[in-house]
Order: structure tokens, then sequence, then C-alpha cells
């Protein structure tokens, strides 16, 4: 049960042009650093990447874009980003957006095994246009379908050799549930220890999910929005 | 005198009940948080994964892995939790979040509100506005009445919607406003704004009922 990859590099082999990866993370919070740098690396292209946000123009999902190695994002919110900005008006890039919470489901429902679901979120509005609707209880519902990928890329705190996965604070958001949705799952980890060294109690991400796995170097944690109190 | 910002989240603290778990959006809405009195116990919710917000950190404290919705660093408070955004969006969905405050750029006499999205400019996404609106049990919108003298308190909203008959409460700057079967009720003016000065800012149908009281700031 051995998942350790000795390096980034082997850790995203396979990752081909068109492929669909999902990318955990929210905002810069809890990104796979270290396979976003490796990808900007190489010349894959076409990529579709299922991701809550695109990273900012420096930074995150950012560096592919700025290497065009994207054709579409599927998010929720993805304003950050001047690159960003000049591909989606220019044409050049495909965007999906899609509700935040629909968007966690999707990827939960594909990594569940539920082909598709119904939610409030959206009705009335134009994320319902030409999807199947239905009245439960006097309430409208969408129908909304679940997302898959060809690789999951996310970043947990510690890691063991199992793959077993534990986040920290709020840089676990998409990471635990993309690791469920992709064909194959590539974690990356500020702290990879042996098996039976992480509390079974404590494990958020079984390595049940996971195939590869990889201690991250030099992670950098870039924040956006740094806000202080200032004490007198 | 029309409120302030600060003044609006301080009106709408008065809505935060003991006990309630409250999800509050951003801008106005997030400066609601310094206005809940210290004698209730409120737990905040942040979408993004956890519940049991705290103050901004202090300098030497701030932690790349604690942010809020707003991608601003925060601190937690004791008893807080984290997990996965598709368990806080079940905690949303599910109905157990008692209170949303969020943002709007319009909303009609119906409850519909439109706040992602303007025609012309670029669009960042919905977030988790849609989610958020279309679930909650109880909905109060931070805003202003009007914007250059143009009323966004309608009878059909103008814009993108983000839900559609979802709002139940509207704090703005010179009014509280309770969206009913039959339209707006006025509830309170804000301090020295008359009810004329109301009536003439707002588009949608405004119900007025005998002496509306001055909203206590």
């Amino acid at each position: 049960m051995n998942k350790v990859v000795n390096s980034v590099e082997e850790a995203i082999q396979g990752i081909k042009d068109n492929m669909t990866l999902m990318v955990g993370g929210f905002g810069l919070c809890g990104i796979p650093e270290n396979s976003i740098k490796a990808l900007a690396k190489t010349n894959i292209k076409g990529l579709c990447c299922i991701s809550n946000n695109a990273g900012v123009d420096d930074f995150g999902l950012g560096l592919l874009l700025k290497n065009r190695q994207i054709r579409k994002m599927i998010s929720s919110y993805v304003g950050e980003n001047a690159e960003f900005e000049r591909q989606l008006l220019n044409g050049e890039l495909e965007v999906e957006l899609i509700p935040q919470g629909t968007l966690a489901e999707r990827v939960r429902a594909g990594g569940a095994g539920i082909p598709a679901f119904f939610v409030p979120a959206g009705y009335g509005t134009e994320v319902a246009n030409g999807k199947e609707f239905r009245e439960f209880d006097g309430k409208m519902y969408l129908m909304e379908t679940a997302l898959h990928a060809d690789f999951s890329i996310v970043k947990a705190w510690k890691g063991d050799t199992h793959g077993n996965l534990i986040y920290r604070h709020t840089a676990n958001n998409f990471n635990e549930v993309m690791a469920t949705a992709g064909k194959i799952t590539i974690a990356e980890v500020e702290e990879l220890v042996p098996a039976g060294e992480l509390d079974p109690n404590c494990i958020h991400t079984p390595g049940i999910f996971v195939q590869r796995i990889f201690q991250g170097k030099a992670y950098e944690k870039r924040i956006e929005q740094r806000t202080i109190t200032h004490n007198s | 005198m029309a409120l302030d910002k600060n003044q609006i989240a301080k009106r709408i603290a008065q809505e935060i009940k003991d006990g309630y778990y409250v999800n509050l959006g951003i801008g106005i809405p997030t400066l609601v948080a310094n206005y809940i009195p210290s004698d209730i116990n409120v737990i905040l919710q942040s979408e993004n994964g956890m519940l049991g917000i705290g103050p901004f950190p202090a300098d030497d404290k701030v932690d790349a892995d604690l942010i809020n919705a707003g991608k601003q660093t925060i601190t937690y408070v004791d008893g807080a939790s984290f997990f996965d955004s598709s368990r806080s969006f079940a905690m949303i969905r599910g109905g157990h979040v008692d209170l949303t405050i969020l943002g709007a750029f319009e909303v009609s006499e119906q409850g519909d509100i439109a706040s992602w999205k303007v025609p012309g400019k670029l669009v960042k996404g919905m977030g988790g506005a849609m989610d958020l609106v279309s679930s909650a049990k109880n909905i109060i919108v931070a805003m202003q009445h009007t914007n250059k003298g143009q009323s966004k308190i309608l009878k059909e909203c103008t814009l993108p919607l983000t839900g559609v008959r979802c709002v139940k409460k509207i704090v703005t700057d010179i009014a509280v406003l309770e969206v009913t079967a039959d339209g707006f009720k006025l509830l309170e003016r804000a301090p020295g704004v008359s009810v004329e000065e109301i009536i003439n800012s707002t588009e949608g149908k405004l119900i007025v009922e005998g002496e509306i009281p001055e909203m206590k700031i």
C-alpha cells in the first residue's frame, strides 16, 4: 500500500493535453503549490481545470493561465487575476461558473458514485438555463450532475505512506472532497510520515482515495488579504 | 441622516439572537460581527469551511491556512470546527444555519435578489451566494436604498438574479423593510429620515401602516 512517489515530477506523470484536472484550494489557501509549479514547467496544454478559483497572476493556477495551458476553467469565483480577465475577454479561455455549494456537491457526487442530484441553488436564475427542474415539498430544485477528473491534485498538512491525509484549518476547503473524485488522486503534503504515525481517528481522507503522495518543498503559502487587528 | 455602513451593520446586529449560527457575507455584513452584543452566544460560519470565526489576528498571529470566505486572515474562537466545502454547504443547504446576512445590488418586492452580475462588467462569479440565498431559513440584506438617485428597492430586479423569493428583511441606509406577500412593509426609518423620503426612494410597492419608528442605533 505504499503510495509514495519520489518527486513532484513523478507525481504528475501521465497528465496529458486536454485532460480534466481537479485542483484543491480556496483562493490561494491550501493549493497544491508544488504540483502546479511542476505542471507550469511542462508543455501540457488544453487542460480543463475544476477549481473554486483561478489563482492570481503569478501564483496558483495563474501560472498555468499565463502559459496558456488551460483551455477551460470550472469555478465559482474568478476575479483576482488580470491575465484571466484578458484571456476571457479575448475569447481565449472558456469559463463555466457554478455556485460554490453546487460545485462542491458535484465533486462529492463524482467521488461517491452518484450521477445526479437536486439542489435549490440557481433556480430562477441563468444558472438554471437548460437544466431539468422538479418540485419537492413545494420548493423548486435543479438537477445537477456529478463531476469527475482524470487527475485530482490536492494539498494536505500531514499524510502517511498509505495516503491517509489530514488537512489544517481552512486549508481543507475543496481538497478533501476533490481527493475522492479523481481517477488518479495526487496528494502533496507538508509532512509525510510512515503509516501508523497518524491517529486513525483524525484522518480526513482515507488512503483508499489517494494513488500518489509526496512531501512538498518550500511552501510559500501566499496570503491574498492580510487583515490584522491593531492592538492598542 | 442616512446611515453609514457601520450603522447599517449595527442595526442588523440587533436581529441576531442568542444561540444563532450565522453566515455573514462580504462587505457590510462582515462589519456586523463587530456589533454582536457580548451577552449572547453566536457562532459565525464561513462557507469555505469553518464554524467559529474570531477577530482578525494580531500581526504576529497571521496564519495563511486560516481565512474567511472573503480570503481575509482571521482567527478562531474556542469551540470552533473546520470541515470541507461540501459539508459546509450541507450545513447551509440543510437549513442548519439560522441566519444569512448578505449584500445586494437590487431586491424586488417578491423577495428576489440580484447581487452577482452587472452586464457589461467582468463577471467574477457567484461564489456561494446562490447556495446561501436558496437555502437559508432567514435572509437579511444589507444595502444602499438608492444608487445615484435610482431606487434599488424595486418591483422587479433589472439585473441577473442570484435567487428568487428568498429575502425576508432589508436594512438600507434609510429604512428597515420586511418583504411580505403584499410588498415591502416599512418597519423603521433612519433617524431624521422622513417617511416621504423613503416612499420617494422606493420603486417597489411600499406598505406604510401607522407611525413608523426611528431605528435605534
